[in-house]
């Protein structure tokens, strides 16, 4: 379990990494928390043959107020993301999903650029982007786009950013007023990836009925699978809104997958228990807001 | 004993080291070695046609590659069957690189020598091997069948077949008694495969010695003693020059106590030959695919009972999956078979077990040993034989026990030392007694209608076993005390991190009457003690601890010898005290062991002044008699041996609230607690401390590992993202009682604890889950994706 060798590259900054990366092209793989690329790397799943260290790249360690929402440099830790004020002001399902990401010691490392740019459909991030409709900032020698996330997740471990092109930053739009969220989820072990799990999101109208209601769920298809449950719910109060006829929808929506952890069905069943538990709690904390 | 160190809850005195990251394990040794990586099977069956390494000879940094055709001598033999058996009758085991054929991924081909381990790996991926891939034999059942064979030598993929019978007291066996019973049952439990699993692999780092023609190996093993006859043997190396050492070992749980592994054997045979430091440190994808496994069994089970639910024949057949080879012989099997009648007086039984061959990793002794495997037969059958008849499911226990009264208790049964498996001692109505308080058992009914108003679901659970401990043939301990007043005390067995150097100290320091600092221990350095059997079978304690208390009372007798005649009294009348021997009631006459220490060396050299004090003029010693009399040596050291009859007897009973999810089917343990039974307490807090591991253990067995194959015997899940470890918020706060039970068998009246652990709990949960459930569990581990299949199958 030792790396394949590979050329380092440590750039002092935006424009040298992107220099770096212009020349590595689709030979480059960008090192941030490392916590998947370091275990791919000495298993020998991944052998690219530059590894470009952006950990030099200070400028990018930020988390900062934009109109509308969040934006999270590519150097910002989980666990910097986790215990911002700031964040959990503008978007408290970031907070609710991270606490939900692996441990302690890997929150310290990884990032949650370094997370979506990974595209695990497994992981809590990637939901979170999906189910706000949020973006990532791709920028590269000469150029920067940003891509919203229902084109950024490709498939499994597979998004939109390029040969290269470095993950810069994403954008987290923030809570609408009289809004709320839930992030729940079963996984095996605390920490473990979860064998299903479901971010909601849920609004409310003047008359506090519920005017929108969207989940994102994880490790039930090739990329998170987002999902608009407003029709379902019915626009009634939370208290009697059809969270079950929700569930069902969802459930006929997904694709899940058996594996050595749960089986297909099993995935299917969970699904729907947790969209109903997160689209009532993501509602109780509209009804708070 | 003068000072009250026995069965105090002394603090573990290795811990401030390994804490720190003061512990010294096999890879912080030999940091400029060169490094050893193999190339191993990917596939599960499969004929080697060719193997080109000739790309991999341009690594900068190679020093060399071996295939099974470099080995010379008996290095090119199969690997050793350690515990050969009549029983045995197909016994195979590995050549330590493969020759023509691989039967397991995982398997090693090809050795690489090279200065480090990046490059090593860098070579072995170049290194091209061409393989004739056969169909392989996965799973028990489908080698049962021997359609397709593992070793074409094997008929029928049967290793090795065993029949064991004990009859009721008028002669009768158990088929017999099963029919006329007037209730009978009979059901299938499966119990899958897991693994030791230390977080420490395996590991091997040699030093050859030219000038010395001498080789000193440090291996990651559990039997340092055992590696250096192997490796002499293996090499043609005299035994005095060579010595193995067991540094620091993060854990073995049984992995360990194999030996020869293939790396123990091939690096120190690399070192002498290219006349360098060669180190393989085992990696966690290594670890998983080419150490060993186990706990893999599926069991059938026949039952005869009466009205009270008295077991009047119990007949048992075990298909075994022993994996590709079977070099630690069926100890596996012949424990699940003997141990199965657990605390329980049976009619008569019958046990058979077949062990079969597949294309998968080897299996052997993992704490617990085929305990876990047989408690949960025993156990599953006492709860079906409960709810067959409506009674409580401690009162159906509670009818099979065997008495106080009657021990020693004959099983009727040969046990894996060959030995009569006869019970010594143990209180099996009272330990039931205290368990059924502690978790609160009479009471739980309320609680669980309580619960079930709230919607919740739960579920209470109960397992007793007997443990069969400290296994012969024998350990040793050596004492000396030395002129400066400490004590060293070696034993040949090795460490773990159990707390060895904390116990034996304990013993040490209260047979010898000195303060338990001045003790220092040693454990599994053949430099220090040659001869030793390991660390298994929850031993260590009995053994040795029995060998060095025997030692401490040689070394104490001859310390009050010499004693008395420097203070011209009678040894009867001395006392030790803080490291002072002094006449009984009379402080003043007194006279250090240090000194005593001096006194028992008469030497011609002095070098320094306490040692002026034994030279031949200082007139210490009477010229009518020589300085050294017959049969007297010099120093003040004790060496002794222990070896009992046979083993004795721990016991124990758990029990467990589980909680599931009426929804997501998943399972929470809401309290665990433990009555433990062996014998005389060392030290309670290291043996709370092993109960509390074994536990830990136990529930990963539980609940979330196996090991998992597919058709074409790739293990899927070798790594610990897949393969489920319980974390510490998985492993619920384990409450404990103990009761003791003196052993008869052995000085210190103690019983083994390493393995109690681990060894119920399967059961324990499958009952616990049972009874919130209302649906039978027949198979362990359990997940909340297997209870789901359950509840749709049930409805």
């Amino acid at each position: 379990m030792k790396p394949p060798p590979f050329d380092y590259h440590r750039p002092r900054s935006l424009g040298e990494a992107l220099d770096v990366l212009a020349g590595t092209g689709a030979d480059g793989k960008v090192l941030a928390g490392g916590q998947s690329l370091i275990p791919l790397l000495n298993m020998r799943l991944a052998a690219p043959a530059h590894l470009v260290d952006i950990n030099g790249l200070t400028e990018l360690a930020t988390v900062e107020e934009e109109p509308g929402g969040l934006r999270i440099g590519a150097l910002a830790r989980h666990a910097r993301v986790e215990r911002s004020a700031r964040a959990a002001a503008l978007q408290p399902l970031l907070g609710q999903a991270l606490r939900l990401v692996a441990h302690p010691v890997i929150r310290n490392r990884g990032t949650v650029v370094g997370s979506l740019v990974h595209a695990d459909p497994a992981a809590e991030l990637p939901a979170v982007l999906a189910l706000l409709g949020g973006s990532v900032r791709l920028a590269r020698r000469g150029g920067t786009r940003d891509v919203p996330a229902a084109e950024f997740f490709t498939g499994p471990l597979e998004s939109a950013a390029g040969p290269g092109e470095l993950a810069v930053s994403a954008f987290f739009p923030a809570l609408p007023p009289r809004s709320g969220t839930a992030f729940h989820e079963v996984a095996r072990r605390h920490g473990d990836y979860a064998l299903a799990g479901v971010a909601a999101l849920v609004g409310l109208d003047d008359d506090l009925r519920v005017s929108t209601a969207r989940v994102a769920c994880v490790s039930v298809g090739p990329v998170p699978v987002a999902a608009d449950v407003t029709g379902a719910c019915g626009h009634r109060p939370p208290a009697s809104a059809d969270w079950a006829a929700a569930a069902r929808a969802v459930q006929d929506r997904i694709e899940p997958e058996t594996d050595i952890h749960a089986t297909a069905d099993y995935r299917r069943h969970l699904t729907g228990v947790l969209v109903e538990r997160a689209l009532r709690d993501a509602a109780g904390e509209a009804l708070h807001a | 004993m003068t000072t009250k160190l026995f069965g105090e809850p002394v603090q573990r005195r290795e811990d401030p080291r390994l804490l720190t990251g003061r512990g010294r394990y096999l890879d912080d040794l030999g940091p400029d070695a060169l490094a050893a990586a193999f190339v191993r099977s990917p596939h599960a069956h499969a004929l080697i046609r060719d193997i080109d390494v000739s790309d991999a000879l341009d690594v900068d940094g190679l020093v060399a590659i071996y295939t099974w055709e470099d080995l010379p001598g008996r290095l090119a033999e199969p690997l050793p069957l350690l515990i050969p058996h009549p029983a045995l009758t197909h016994g195979r085991t590995a050549f330590p690189l493969a020759r023509e054929r691989v039967r397991h991924v995982g398997e090693p081909v090809v050795m690489v020598v090279a200065r480090d381990r990046y490059l090593a790996e860098d070579a072995c991926a170049l290194i091209r091997v061409d393989y004739e891939v056969l169909k392989p034999v996965v799973g028990v059942e489908e080698a049962a069948q021997g359609a397709r064979l593992v070793h074409d030598d094997v008929p029928g993929n049967v290793g090795a077949h065993l029949v064991q019978q004990a009859p009721s007291a008028d002669g009768r066996d158990a088929r017999e008694l099963i029919e006329d019973a007037p209730h009978t049952l009979a059901f299938r439990l499966d119990i899958e495969r897991s693994a030791s699993m230390p977080l420490e692999g395996r590991g091997v780092y040699a030093r050859w010695d030219a000038d010395d023609s001498s080789l000193r190996v440090y291996s990651s093993t559990q039997t340092s003693t055992s590696v250096r006859m192997a490796v002499a043997a293996k090499l043609g190396l005299p035994l005095p020059k060579v010595e193995v050492i067991a540094p620091d070992v993060g854990g073995g749980f049984g992995v360990k106590i194999m030996h020869p592994w293939p790396e123990e054997v091939l690096v120190p045979w690399a070192a002498m030959l290219l006349g360098r430091e060669v180190k393989w440190a085992e990696d966690r994808r290594e670890h998983f695919v080419s150490s060993a496994h186990e706990r893999a069994q599926v069991q059938f089970v026949r039952v005869g009972f009466d009205d009270d639910g008295r077991v009047l024949g119990l007949e048992v057949t075990i298909l075994h999956d022993h994996g590709a080879y079977t070099p630690y012989g069926i100890i596996v099997p012949i424990i699940t078979s003997t141990q199965l009648p657990g605390p329980y007086k049976l009619g008569a039984y019958r046990v058979e077990f077949s062990s079969v061959y597949t294309n998968t990793v080897q299996v052997t002794p993992y704490r617990g040993a085929g305990r876990p495997q047989a408690v949960f037969c025993m156990e599953r059958t006492m709860d079906r034989i409960a709810a067959h008849l409506g009674l409580d499911r401690t009162a159906v226990r509670a009818a099979n026990f065997i008495q106080p009264d009657e021990f020693p208790y004959d099983q009727g049964l040969t046990f894996q030392d060959g030995r009569p498996l006869i019970y010594d001692s143990g209180d099996y109505p009272q330990a039931l007694r205290l368990l059924k308080e502690l978790i609160g058992w009479d009471g739980f009914p309320a609680r669980k209608a309580a619960a079930e108003a709230e919607g919740r679901r739960i579920g209470i659970g109960i397992g007793c076993y007997v443990e069969g401990t400290g296994v012969g043939p024998y350990e040793g301990g050596h004492v000396q005390i030395t002129s400066d007043g400490r004590v060293h005390v070696s034993t040949g067995l090795t460490s773990q991190g159990q707390g060895h150097e904390t116990v034996f100290a304990q013993i040490a320091a209260a047979e010898l009457g000195v303060p338990l600092e001045r003790v220092s221990v040693v454990t599994g350095d053949t430099r220090r003690f040659g001869y030793a059997v390991g660390t298994f079978a929850s031993r260590a304690a009995v053994m040795s601890g029995n060998a060095i208390a025997l030692a401490c009372r040689k070394v104490r007798e001859k310390a009050l010898r010499i004693a008395a005649d420097a203070l011209e009294a009678d040894p009867r009348d001395l006392e030790i005290t803080d490291g002072v021997v002094h006449v009984a009631g009379s402080p003043k006459a007194a006279i250090p062991l240090a000194t005593v220490a001096v006194l028992s060396n008469p030497l011609r050299y002095a070098f320094d002044a306490e040692a002026v004090r034994a030279t031949q003029f200082a007139g210490t010693s009477s010229p009518d008699r020589p300085p050294v009399d017959a049969g007297d040596e010099p120093g003040l050291e004790g060496r002794d041996y222990y070896s009992p009859i046979r083993s004795t007897f721990a016991s124990g009973m758990h029990a467990a609230i589980v909680e599931t999810d009426p929804l997501t089917a998943e399972i929470r343990i809401l309290r665990y607690a433990v009555v433990h039974d062996c014998g005389n307490l060392i030290n309670p807090m290291i043996v709370e401390g092993q109960i509390h591991g074994g536990v830990a253990q136990g529930v990963g067995g539980a609940l979330y590992e196996r090991m998992v194959y597919d058709g074409h015997g790739q293990l899927l899940n070798a790594s610990f993202m897949d393969f489920l470890m319980p974390y510490a918020t998985e492993v619920p706060k384990v409450e404990t009682a103990h009761l003791q039970t003196p052993s008869p068998l052995n000085p210190l009246g103690i019983k083994g604890a390493g393995e109690a652990g681990v060894i119920p709990v399967s059961a324990v949960i499958a009952s616990a889950v049972e009874d919130a459930e209302g649906i039978p569990i027949a198979r362990m581990p359990l997940s909340p994706s297997d209870l789901f299949d359950l509840r749709r199958a049930a409805s």
